[in-house]
């Protein structure tokens, strides 16, 4: 046998710092890697042919289980695409809602990954400090949706039901508080010397690269590409909110950092003015009637209501013919549904775009040539979540 | 590697300022709560395992009517058994047996939302716990009977 003067091991699929299953193969030549490998599927529950077998409503309860992280955005982006299906047009109170709990989630996500990308690097107080307000917002999201992880709180033509009264001043007091508390997160980190050695100018990606690997999200634009569906593609009325979108320079581990600190407060203002400007008025689509059930206590008064859920109930909704695509912007990136409806109760294809999957794509790029010990590093910066790339 | 005076000045500075905001928060009321002394407040719309509620116009029994479409639209199968009789005198059946697997239960809300005679509804059972798997599959008419007898 010849002789190879490199070592291969395996990093996973048991491995803390993977967050999940993620098997990586590198090839080591000493210290420095010469090829990384992502070996992906440990999770594999095969949720776009699942969804097949089920009703456009059912398959929506598959869509929390892609990216634990941010139930609620994978949601949104499944209903958008089967909404678009069906041509319906959803209630600015609806929109308004589901931007401000997709925003909720978004920081919700943001702030595991800083907790877990710290913990990983070493610096664990944040992760205490992180916890403590993720925990504050999937309380409030557990006061209207009624679970932490997994809610299925957006449906198709709209929401599940409205919210309670004490969600907003929850909301609010929450919203009012947050900034503070990412400034003591800042204390603890962005200048703090022994994290900049850390992740300053580990793992760079140029925007060029970023781009040939169609790489989404805060990675993109830690490396200067301003691309943000929630700017270019506006969707659920986001384009009725002031927000910025963070940009980054260097596209090392420490600039995907920052740019993620700084969304989490432009996150929080577009909770804050979605939370003052929320408008009355219904929660789900009136106009759709084949797709929205009456509400219950029309089923017990009226006969017409009763038949009208036993229909929606016993067969769903079939939306005609045709192919749709819809994308949002998920705490990782450009999360989108590719819808295809032969015109039955069911969908014929649902492919899904997660944005891990395509980020996880350029991890070799980023760490060939790197250190063995920042391989942590940037698996963490560019956040994934295995339920989103197994699917 | 030497770092200049200036900079080790700077480096041991971004140290010690987060110091401080671990000491702050030293002061700062306690977050946690010692579980199982201390129970948090359950959100009105938890989502617990699901029960069979009351008939509207009688109390004595379950509002099942057995009608099935809640097993019919339960993504993860996990309704089973959706069986009724119908009594002496009255208009609708009544479910006589009800099974929930709640091993696969995914706690989605479907089944509340499809039941035509609103009689299904979460419980804030947070703590089910069993040495097998059997001990999930609940009958949910028992279930009503057991409520109804302790209430
Ligand atoms: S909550 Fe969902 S998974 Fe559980 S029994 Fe009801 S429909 Fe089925
Ligand atoms: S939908 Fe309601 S009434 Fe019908 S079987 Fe289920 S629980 Fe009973």
């Amino acid at each position: 046998m010849v002789e190879s003067r490199y070592m291969t091991i395996n990093m996973g699929p048991q491995h803390p710092a993977t967050h999940g299953v993620l098997r990586l193969l590198l090839e080591l030549d000493g210290e420095i890697i010469v090829k990384a490998e992502p070996h992906i599927g440990y999770l594999h529950r095969g949720i776009e042919k699942l969804s097949e077998s089920m009703t456009y409503p059912q398959a929506l309860t598959l869509t929390d289980r892609l990216d634990y992280t941010s139930a609620l955005s994978n949601n949104l982006a499944y209903c958008l695409a089967v909404e678009k299906l069906l041509d319906i047009k959803i209630p600015k109170r609806a929109q308004y809602l589901r931007v401000l709990m997709a925003e909720l989630q978004r920081i919700a996500a943001h702030l595991l990954w800083v907790a877990t990308h710290a913990l990983d690097l070493g610096a664990m107080t944040l992760l205490f400090y992180a916890f403590r307000e993720r925990e504050t917002i999937l309380e409030i999201l557990e006061l209207a949706t009624g679970a932490r992880l997994t809610p299925s709180f957006i449906r198709i033509g709209g929401l599940a039901s409205d919210i309670p009264a004490t969600f907003l001043p929850r909301v609010k007091a929450f919203v009012e508080d947050f900034p503070r508390r990412v400034d003591d997160y800042e204390t603890l980190l962005t200048e703090n010397i022994i994290w900049k050695k850390r992740t300053t100018n580990i793992a760079p990606m140029s925007a060029e690269e970023c781009i040939q690997y169609g790489v989404t999200g805060p990675v993109l634009r830690a490396s200067g590409v301003c691309y943000d569906v929630r700017k270019a593609y506006p969707y659920s009325s986001y384009e009725d909110f002031d927000f910025e979108i963070p940009l980054g320079s260097h596209g090392d581990v420490y600039d995907r950092y920052l740019v993620r600190m700084k969304e989490m407060r432009q996150s929080n203002r577009i909770v804050k003015q979605a939370a003052e400007k929320l408008p009355d008025g219904p929660f789900a689509a009136v106009d759709a009637p084949l797709v929205v059930p009456p509400a219950k206590e029309e089923v017990g008064r009226d006969i017409a209501a009763l038949i009208r859920h036993f229909k929606i109930m016993q067969e769903g909704f079939r939306p005609p013919c045709g192919e749709v695509y819809a994308s949002i912007e998920s705490s990782k990136g450009e999360l989108g549904f590719y819808l295809i409806s032969d015109g039955t109760n069911k969908p014929f294809r649902m492919r899904i775009r997660p944005p891990s999957f395509i980020n996880l794509a350029a991890l070799p790029k980023m760490i060939e040539g790197q250190m063995v010990a920042d391989v942590v590093a940037a698996i963490g910066s560019i956040d994934i979540v295995l339920g989103e790339i197994d699917r | 590697m030497t770092a200049s005076p200036s900079a080790f000045i700077r480096g041991t500075g971004s140290l010690l300022a987060g110091l401080g905001v671990t000491i702050k928060a030293f002061f700062q009321p306690v977050v946690t709560s010692q579980y199982p002394r201390q129970l948090l407040d359950i959100s009105p719309r938890f989502r617990g395992h699901v029960k069979l509620l009351a008939s509207a116009d009688n109390p004595e029994k379950n509002g099942c009517i057995a009608c099935g479409i809640c097993a019919k639209n339960c993504p993860s199968g996990s309704i089973k058994n959706v069986e009724g009789e119908k009594r002496e005198g009255e208009k609708r059946k009544t479910a006589t047996s009800y099974t929930l697997d709640y091993t696969t239960c995914s706690q989605c809300g479907i089944c509340v939302e499809s039941c035509p005679s609103d009689c299904l509804a979460f419980s804030a059972d947070f703590n089910c716990a069993g040495y097998k798997r059997e001990d999930f599959y609940y009958d949910l008419v028992k279930e009503f009977e057991k409520r109804k007898k302790t209430s």
